[in-house]
C-alpha cells in the first residue's frame, strides 16, 4: 500500500525528521487560505497522486499569490496526472500539498530505504544526487550511491548514519542533524513495516538546515493488520478499478493490454499461461489468479472481471485441480458461463484428478466451451479462435 | 537417496487442529508421510487425527523425536512459529502460511542462521515431497512418481505442471522444493541447487523462477561454476508489466529489475539448458538427458 506525500511526510515527522511545511487543500479556498497559513511569498502546489515524477508532468507548480495558488489548485484538481510512472490514463488530483518554498538551495540529497532480497537486510541507499531519478544514477554513475546494510539483530546504529553523513560532505552540526534524520528513518521503517522508503530530495537548505521536500512511502500489505493507523490512510482513488473489485473478491488480477482474458489457479502458473499466449502468438489481457479453491462464485467473480475489459475476445482457463477434482472444477465453469451469459469463446484446460471427466461434461455442456489437452493446446486453441 | 525428507522424516504440525491443518496433515498422513503429532496452544492432550496434540513444540519434541515441522498457522504468528520450531531443536521447517511480513521473515532468517543447523523451507509454498515416503505440504501427491529429476521452484500449480510433465515422460522426480514466492524465502534456489548437487540419486535438475529479485541469476552464476548434473530452467514472467505485483509478494519488477528476459540471459551466459515454453519443461530435460546419453 502506497501512501501520499502529506501522509508520509506526517508520519515522518513523528519520528522527528525535518520536514518541509505544508497543508492539505481538497479546494481552491483551502489552497489560498493554506497560502495565506505559511505565510511566505511564495510556495509550492504540489499535485497528491501516487506516482513519481510530478513535476515534469506539470503536478508541481511554484506560486506567488493566495489567487494564483487558488488558480493553479483549480487547474489540477480533478484532472488525471500522467507521469513516466503511471500508465495512459494516468493518476486523479483529489488534493493538492500546498508547502512552504524551500529555495534557495544548497544541495539536493537523496535518502531511500528498501528491504534488499539479496542481502536479507534492510537497506539504506544515500547519494548526493538528489532531485533526479535515483534509478537513472544507480545506472550511470552507481559509486554516487552510498549502502548501508541493517542487520536486524541490533538494528542501525549512530556510526552507520554517520558515516553517511561525512560521506555526504556534510558539515558541522549538520553531521548530527542527519544521524538522528537517519536513524529516525529506520525506526519509522522497522516500526510501520515499510516496503519502500524514500526522501528525494533531502534538502540542504541555503541556512544549513536538512529538510525532506518529497517523501514516499510504500507500506508491505502483508503486515496492515498491525497497523490501523496506516490501513485508514488507504486512497482506493488511486488504485486500478478491476484490480480493486478483483482484491474484494481475493482474486488477484491485473490489467494487461492484449485481447485473451486469462483465468488461472496459482500466481505462478497464470504468469506461464500469459507467456505461453504470447509465445503461441497471442496478447494476454490480463493476470488472474482465482486461487486453490476454483469454486463456482470464485469463477463468476473471475469471469465478471475478464468480462468487464472491452478488448477480451476469447478466455483461457488454466486449471490445475491437484486436490480438488476437475469434473467439479468443470460444473463449477459451466454454471458461471450460463449465469454471466459468457459469449466470447472459451478454451478450457483442466489437469489432474478426472481431468477427462471435467473434458466430457464441458464438451457435452451445450456451451461455446473447447477443452484443451495440455498447456500448448490450450495456447494454440485460444490463440486460433480469437484470431478467428 | 532423496534431499532433507525421506521415509523416516517426523513431522509435527503447527497449527495442527485448524481448518487447513487439518485437511492436509490427513493429505500428508494418506501418502504415507509420519506425522507424529501436532502443536496447537491450550488443546495439549487432545487426539487428533489419532495423533497427540501439545501445548508447546517442546513438548512435542520430546514426546515424539520428531525432527520436521509444518505450519499452519495465521501469517500473524508464522514468526513465533518458526522460533519456537528452531528452540525446539526442529532440523526442517516447512511454512505453508501465505502473507507473512518481510520483516518478520528478516528476523526469522536472522534468528535461524545464528541458531545454525536449521532449515526452513517457504513461507508462501507448497512445501517438499520425495515422492512414495514423504510429503510435507499441500502438493497433490498422487502426480509424482519416484525417479531422477530434482525439481525447484518458486510457484506452487507451475511446479506441479514440471512434476506432471516429468512424470508423464517416465523420469520421475527424487525429491521436489517449493520454495515460495516470497521476497525472502527460507531455503533459495542456490540452497536448493546444493542439495541436489549433492545428492547421488539426483541425476538432473529442474529450476523454476519467476520474476523478481535476482536469486535465478545468482542461481545461474552458481551452477556455471558447482553444479556438474544438468540443469533445464524457465522463468515466469516474460510478459509481466513493470512494477505490478504477480500475485506473489515477491513476483514484481521493481526499478526495472528482475525481469524474465535478464533471468533467460543470466541462462544463457551460463550455458545452461533452458525454455521458454511452461510446456516443455519435461520434454527440454528429456531432449538434454538423451543429449548427453543419460535418457
Amino acid at each position: 500500500m502506497n501512501l501520499h506525500e502529506y501522509q508520509a511526510k506526517a508520519l515522518l515527522a513523528k519520528y522527528g525528521l525535518p520536514v518541509q511545511q505544508g497543508v492539505l487543500a481538497a479546494s481552491p479556498e483551502e489552497a489560498a487560505a493554506a497560502f495565506d497559513k505559511l505565510g511566505g511569498k511564495f510556495a509550492v502546489i504540489k499535485a497528491q497522486v501516487h506516482a513519481g515524477g510530478r513535476g515534469k508532468a506539470g503536478g508541481v507548480k511554484v506560486v506567488k499569490s493566495r489567487e494564483e495558488a487558488a488558480e493553479v489548485t483549480k487547474s489540477l484538481l480533478g484532472t488525471r496526472l500522467v507521469t513516466y510512472q503511471t500508465d495512459a490514463l494516468g493518476q486523479p488530483v483529489n488534493s493538492v500539498l500546498v508547502c512552504e518554498d524551500m529555495y534557495p538551495v544548497e544541495r539536493e540529497l537523496y535518502l531511500g530505504a528498501v528491504v534488499d532480497r539479496g542481502s536479507r537486510r534492510v537497506t539504506f541507499m544515500a547519494s548526493t544526487e538528489g532531485g533526479v531519478e535515483i534509478e537513472k544514477v544507480a545506472e550511470e554513475t552507481p559509486e554516487k550511491i552510498l549502502k548501508v546494510t541493517v542487520d536486524p539483530l541490533v538494528g542501525m546504529q549512530p556510526c552507520q548514519a554517520r558515516e553517511v553523513a561525512f560521506a555526504l560532505n556534510l558539515k558541522g552540526e549538520q553531521i548530527g542533524a542527519f544521524t538522528k534524520l537517519m536513524l529516525g528513518a529506520y525506526q519509522a521503517f522497522v516500526e510501520n513495516d515499510f516496503a519502500l522508503f524514500e526522501i528525494n530530495p533531502l534538502a540542504v537548505r541555503a541556512s544549513g538546515e536538512l529538510a525532506c521536500v518529497d517523501a514516499k512511502i510504500g507500506i508491505d500489505s502483508n503486515a496492515l493488520y498491525r497497523h490501523a493507523d496506516l490501513a485508514c490512510q488507504r486512497d482506493k482513488s488511486q488504485e486500478n478499478e478491476r484490480e480493486l473489485k478483483a482484491s474484494e473478491f481475493d482474486l488477484n488480477y491485473v490489467a494487461l493490454e492484449g485481447n485473451i482474458g486469462c483465468m488461472v489457479n496459482g500466481a505462478g502458473l497464470a504468469m506461464a499461461t500469459m507467456d505461453i499466449i504470447k509465445l503461441y502468438g497471442g496478447q494476454p489481457a490480463n493476470f488472474l489468479d482465482v486461487g486453490g479453491g476454483a469454486t463456482k462464485e470464485r469463477v463468476i467473480e473471475a469471469f465478471k472481471l475478464i468480462l468487464a475489459d472491452p478488448s477480451v475476445e476469447g478466455v483461457l482457463i488454466n486449471i490445475f485441480g491437484g486436490i480438488v477434482r476437475c469434473d467439479m472444477i468443470a460444473e463449477a465453469i459451466i454454471a458461471a458461463v450460463k449465469e454471466v451469459h459468457v459469449t466470447v469463446p472459451v478454451v478450457v484446460r483442466l489437469e489432474g484428478n478426472n481431468a477427462e471427466l471435467g473434458a466430457k461434461l464441458l464438451s457435452e455442456s451445450g456451451l461455446k466451451l473447447t477443452p484443451a489437452d495440455g498447456l500448448a493446446d490450450a495456447a494454440a486453441k485460444i490463440v486460433a479462435a480469437v484470431k478467428a | 537417496m532423496s534431499v532433507l525428507v525421506n521415509k523416516d522424516t517426523k513431522v509435527l504440525v503447527q497449527g495442527f487442529t485448524g481448518k487447513n491443518g487439518t485437511f492436509h496433515a490427513e493429505q500428508c498422513m494418506a501418502y504415507g508421510t509420519k506425522i507424529v503429532g501436532g502443536v496447537t496452544p491450550g488443546k495439549g492432550g487432545a487426539t487428533h487425527l489419532s495423533r497427540p496434540v501439545f501445548n508447546t513444540m517442546n513438548e512435542a519434541v520430546k514426546n515424539t523425536g520428531a525432527n520436521a515441522s509444518v505450519i499452519f498457522v495465521p501469517a500473524p504468528f508464522v514468526l513465533d512459529s518458526i522460533v519456537e520450531a528452531v528452540d525446539a531443536g526442529i532440523e526442517l521447517i516447512v511454512c505453508i502460511t501465505e502473507g507473512v511480513p518481510t520483516l518478520d521473515m528478516l528476523k526469522a532468517k536472522r534468528y535461524i542462521e545464528t541458531v545454525g543447523g536449521v532449515t526452513l523451507i517457504g513461507p508462501n509454498c507448497p512445501g517438499i515431497i520425495t515422492p512414495g515416503e514423504c510429503k510435507i505440504g499441500i502438493m497433490p501427491g498422487h502426480i509424482h512418481r519416484r525417479g531422477k529429476i530434482g525439481i525447484i521452484s518458486r510457484s506452487g500449480t507451475l511446479t506441479y505442471e514440471a512434476v506432471a510433465q516429468t512424470t508423464k515422460l517416465g523420469l520421475g522426480q527424487t525429491t521436489c522444493i517449493g520454495i515460495g514466492g516470497d521476497p525472502i524465502p527460507g531455503l533459495n534456489h542456490v540452497g536448493a541447487l546444493k542439495l541436489f548437487q549433492n545428492d547421488p540419486e539426483t541425476e538432473a535438475i529442474v529450476m523454476i523462477g519467476e520474476i523478481g529479485g535476482t536469486a535465478e541469476e545468482e542461481a545461474a552464476e552458481f551452477i556455471q561454476s558447482e553444479v556438474k548434473k544438468p540443469v533445464v530452467g524457465y522463468i515466469a514472467g516474460v510478459t509481466a508489466p513493470k512494477g505490478k505485483r504477480m500475485g506473489h509478494a515477491g513476483a514484481i519488477i521493481s526499478g526495472g529489475k528482475g525481469t524474465a528476459e535478464e533471468k533467460f540471459r543470466a541462462f544463457e551466459k551460463a550455458g545452461m539448458a533452458y525454455t521458454r515454453s511452461p510446456a516443455e519443461i519435461g520434454s527440454t530435460m528429456l531432449e538434454l538427458l538423451k543429449s548427453k546419453g543419460m535418457a
